[in-house]
């Protein structure tokens, strides 16, 4: 069962009023379907929704106004079979949310920066020289025209790496923390996490990653994180409340599936920029890209799309990580799942306690646009996936 | 008077003789010219500087005015619109106030509004600044708010030579010339080379060269930096002092060249800090010189405060030269 | 020029054509805003006519002229081309004022038409200055200085009676006592609502005049002017008049009584003149129609001239705003 809410269609928008029904309760509905008619401030507007299943219930009359966020409906997916009715919320109000600005690029922390003078800084550039790593002389330590000049010249090792040994826009790490500081900090501050943990067991999918990967060059052979990520993409399908973006007050779905994969850098800090359309590629494309994005975010090159386009992030510590990871939403996101190590623990197999590989999962979930059923069936689906990898 | 022989010897005088001797110059040589204002006749100019002009040149080329500064400022507009090349003088600036209606509302819009039918050929000369403890009311450096006018043009000399020769130059000029005399300067002294007879009223000057870092000062803040930069020479320090003379069209040229040079710059200013021409130039500096600034920008204002009158406080509220000397020294040496 | 109206049939033709001059132009600067091509304020002068006109009466070519916000009688009257204020008015370079006045601002160097001034008050110091620098340099001519009622009760007016009078300038102080500032009447404004005294006081000779009647206020100015010319000092005349229209055209007049300004319109100089000069043999049908087909070709030529002219060009936005020169 999922809410069908008010959506936001522009940034003034606060709410709006619904003059027609376009779905009745048991209507199917398709993403793209447009199910109702909202008059805001701008004129009427066709309003489309973005999941599959059933109308389950009407919550708007014809005529009432209802903020952004507010519930409209109640959809049934497929397969689902509508549950006891919780008695329908008050619409929520619409508290508008700036959005958080894309990573890294845009925020600075003036008292960590190494300062340097416009002018040195401009020197610098033309000398090949990268004056954060000067001593500065200058007010309160700048780096001055004088620094940059007294500077010994770069070899040309150094001349050549500056600009590709860091990312396109050239972010430091000092600045990186500081817009990993605000990034976590607002999204512990605003976002209502809810936690659900699950254990999946991985014999199947380990198994059928061996055999395939028994019978190719090592360039070509699968990680098991891509059939978690393959996995991930499909039970996003199934649960959209998971994939897309709080903002404005209301959530809004995406329609594209594009997977933040978060990578921890060598100089320290972490990215997660996005893997595009999970959902459709398969699992050797996935692989491509994931190698790709991984070489490129260590080595420079990401583009900044890549870090404004995720809508969902999956982390996974990894080989030598922890046993579980809980992670914090990177706002306007509204969900994270945690991937941890693959390790073999007891479990009950058939009432016998056997070793089996198992990889804890755990999701990470906006409370204000999904609840935790939501959050239980992404996980059940997570775990439903990577028991039929041939499927994946 | 010796210049007027051409002699070679230089002269020294007041800037107070050099404004008096600036009048008795335009009331001779063109009969179109007078000058009006609140005791500019027999009391001899509040600050002395018309004393015996009257005698001179008679009630109808030096006017006293009843007290009425928008009727006479108004007056001198429209006989300037007509024809006259009047020189009114505002006791105080503080006092303009009570004409800024005429000012800015006809001498600044008339020649632009009219489609250029019609030119304001006038000067307004006003005693500006502090130092003379006369209190909040009589002390004040408004000059950076007239500068904030299009269609004036605002002149503050700073030195005897400006004083002697920059009235002539706005009185020739077809537009609405303000021009600043500082209250303390009356009494500086000063000589005049004898080679020169005019100067022009579109440039800042560079009154000491220098390679460490500008001082932009103008009106009473010349002499205080000029100081500051034999203080600063005494450090090893090679500061540029600029003299602004011209508040507006501010020379964007030259005070860019002489940063471009030293990536550094002072500026002292005595009007209050917030929205002052100190702050317009900082502007400009970050706007257009951005990439050649090797350091902050340093302001050194009046404190926020009215003037006040006893000598200590309007001290303390006042930019001094320990002030210059400190702000340049910390951008050059930090450490 | 003489100190005395002759009133011919020329002469009376002739204060009615430039009276209807005013009034049928102001009417289509009415539908010109309605349809947008006039924007800004618009103050209008209806019922004002006979003031402009007979005071314009007494001057000569070498006189000169300050106006207010409500000038479109002054500049009509002075003879400044209407074409050119239509064209002031759509915003056009050919306007009198390039396009960058407005309605408020007409001027016109050859006419020595300095101004309407949009600032109450402002106008009479630069007519004192004008008449200042006329006494040296263009003897005999008057600097006529128009302003309303309201304009006593700014320091302005006081300051400048007071010099004019100290320095026995040459200045026609007009006043065109409409009786309301706007929406303030008279008598909520002024202590002393006879505007003539407060310049009685300043030792200047002070008349109050019948504003709607032009040929009153003509008698009155050419007396005022001759005394002027003559180099006693400046004159001032105090017109009763009223205003038909709105104060500017966003204005509901709450102010005021339709029943005070149907009063007030009996007595509209327009009509009373016409009536006059018909009774006394000095205009014919023929006559007035042809006046007033003329005066309508004159609009319909100005408002085409308006049509065609050009928006000044961008790049001059600052031109004049510091001059290269002073114009001769």
């Amino acid at each position: 069962m999922s809410d069908f809410v008010m959506p936001s269609l522009g940034a003034d928008m606060e709410k709006g009023t619904v003059v027609e029904w376009r779905i009745k309760p048991g209507s199917a509905v398709k993403r793209g379907d447009v199910v109702a008619v909202v008059e805001t401030l701008k004129g009427a507007i066709e309003v489309e929704i973005f999941e599959e299943g059933t109308v389950a219930e009407l919550i708007a009359k014809e005529g009432q106004e209802v903020p952004v966020g507010g519930v409209l409906a109640r959809i049934t997916r497929p397969g689902e079979t509508a549950p006891a009715q919780p008695a329908p919320q008050p619409p929520l109000p619409a508290t508008p949310q700036p959005k958080i600005p894309p990573p890294i690029i845009s925020v600075t922390a003036p008292s960590a920066r190494v300062k340097v003078s416009p002018a040195a800084r401009r020197r610098a550039a033309e000398r090949g020289i990268d004056p954060d790593r000067l001593t500065g002389t200058g007010i309160d330590g700048s780096v001055t025209l004088a620094d940059v000049e007294a500077a010994p010249a770069p070899t040309p090792a150094e001349a050549a790496l500056p600009k590709a040994a860091k990312p396109r826009w050239g972010f430091e790490p000092s600045e990186m923390r500081q817009a990993i500081a605000a990034a976590v900090s607002r999204s512990k501050r605003e976002i209502p996490h809810y936690y659900l943990t699950t254990t999946i067991d991985m014999s199947a999918a380990l198994h059928w990653l061996q055999a395939y990967n028994k019978e190719r060059l090592p360039d070509k052979r699968l990680l098991p994180a891509v059939l978690a990520l393959k996995a991930t993409a499909k039970a996003l399908r199934e649960t959209p409340q998971l994939n897309g973006y709080w903002e404005s007050g209301a959530f809004r779905a995406m329609e594209r599936i594009n997977i933040g994969w978060a990578v921890s850098l060598r100089g320290g800090g972490l990215i997660a920029p996005a893997l595009r359309d999970v959902d459709r590629m398969t699992l050797p494309e996935v692989m491509a890209a994931l190698r790709d994005l991984v070489a490129r975010a260590r080595g420079g090159g990401l583009r900044s799309s890549e870090l404004t386009d995720p809508t969902f992030t999956v982390t996974s510590l990894g080989d030598r990580g922890a046993e579980s990871v809980i992670g914090v939403i990177y706002p306007p996101q509204v969900a994270i799942l945690g991937l941890g190590r693959i390790s073999k623990r007891p479990w009950v197999v058939d009432n016998q306690v056997a070793a089996r590989p198992l990889m804890a999962a755990s999701l990470s979930a906006d409370h204000r646009a999904s609840d935790g059923h939501t959050g239980g069936l992404f996980l059940d689906a997570l775990d439903r996936l990577l028991q039929e990898p041939d499927a994946l | 008077m010796n210049a007027e022989k051409g002699t070679a010897a230089p002269l020294r005088m007041t800037y107070r003789e050099a404004c008096r001797q600036a009048i008795r110059e335009a009331l001779a040589g063109d009969p179109k010219t007078f000058i009006m204002g609140e005791d500019v006749g027999l009391y001899g100019g509040c600050y002395a500087v018309t004393k015996g002009l009257l005698e001179e040149f008679g009630p109808m080329r030096v006017r006293d005015t009843p007290l009425a500064e928008s009727a006479f400022v108004g007056a001198g507009i429209g006989a300037a619109l007509a024809g006259m090349r009047p020189i009114v003088e505002i006791m105080t600036c503080n006092f303009s106030l009570l004409a800024l209606d005429q000012i800015l509302n006809n001498a600044a819009t008339i020649s632009h509004m009219s489609g250029g039918q019609f030119a304001v050929p006038l000067v307004i000369r006003m005693a500006t600044g502090a130092g003379r403890q006369l209190a909040a009311q009589h002390s004040h450096s408004l000059e950076g708010w007239y500068a904030h006018i299009p269609g004036l043009k605002v002149l503050a000399p700073a030195t005897v030579e400006d004083a002697r020769y920059m009235l002539k130059a706005a009185l020739n000029d077809p537009n609405p010339v303000l021009i600043f005399e500082h209250i303390v300067l009356y009494n500086a002294e000063g000589e005049l080379d004898p080679s020169v007879t005019a100067v022009d009223i579109s440039t800042a000057k560079v009154r000491r060269p220098g390679r460490a870092v500008t001082i932009l000062a103008y009106g009473n803040s010349l002499p205080k930096a000029l100081q500051a930069a034999d203080e600063l020479a005494r450090d090893g320090i090679d500061a540029e002092v600029i003299d602004l003379r011209v508040l507006r069209p501010l020379d964007n040229a030259t005070i860019f060249q002489s940063v471009t040079k030293t990536r550094r710059c002072v500026i002292v200013d005595e009007g209050w800090k917030s929205g002052s021409i100190s702050a317009e130039i900082a502007a400009r500096l970050s706007e257009d010189l951005f990439f050649e600034l090797d350091a902050p920008i340093r302001r050194i204002c009046s404190r926020e405060a009215p003037i006040p009158y006893a000598a200590h406080l309007e001290a303390a509220a006042l930019p001094q030269m320990p002030h210059i000397v400190d702000a340049a020294r910390r951008l050059v040496r930090p450490a | 020029m003489s100190d005395k109206v002759h009133l011919d049939r020329d002469h009376g033709q002739h204060l009615l054509r430039e009276m209807l001059r005013i009034r049928r132009f102001e009417a289509k600067c009415v539908e010109l805003y309605q349809a947008q091509k006039i924007r800004g304020f618009l103050h209008l002068y209806d019922g004002e006519e006979a003031v402009a006109v007979g005071v314009m009466q007494a001057l000569d070519a070498r006189d000169a002229v300050v106006s207010t916000y409500r000038d479109h009688g002054h500049a009509l009257a002075r003879g400044v081309d209407m074409g050119s204020l239509v064209a002031e008015m759509y915003g056009k370079v050919e306007g009198c004022s390039r396009g960058r006045g407005g309605s408020m601002h007409f001027f016109d160097r050859a006419k020595r038409f300095y101004g309407g001034n949009a600032i109450v008050g402002g106008g009479l110091p630069l007519a004192v200055g004008i008449a200042l620098a006329d006494k040296e340099l263009r003897a005999g001519a008057v600097t006529v200085c128009f302003f309303g009622e309201g304009a006593a009760g700014e320091g302005e007016f006081h300051e400048s009676l007071n010099l004019a009078e100290l320095w026995k300038l040459p200045v026609l102080f007009v006043c065109e006592n409409n009786l309301y500032a706007m929406g303030v009447p008279l008598e909520e404004a002024e202590a002393e609502t006879d505007i003539y005294r407060k310049a009685a006081a300043y030792r200047t000779p002070a008349e109050k005049v019948d504003g709607m009647d032009p040929i009153a206020v003509e008698a009155a100015a050419r007396r005022a002017a001759a005394s002027i010319r003559s180099g006693n000092g400046p004159y001032f005349l105090e017109c009763r008049t009223y205003r038909f229209r709105a104060h500017s055209m966003f204005d509901a007049q709450l102010y005021r009584t339709k029943e005070e300004v149907e009063l007030w319109k009996k007595r509209d100089p327009l009509p009373r003149l016409q009536t006059w000069l018909v009774e006394n043999n000095m205009l014919s049908e023929e006559e007035l129609r042809r006046m007033e087909s003329e005066i309508d070709a004159e609009i319909v030529a100005a408002v085409a001239f308006a049509e065609a002219g050009q928006w000044e060009a961008i790049e001059d936005l600052e031109r004049f705003v510091l001059m290269d020169e002073a114009p001769e």
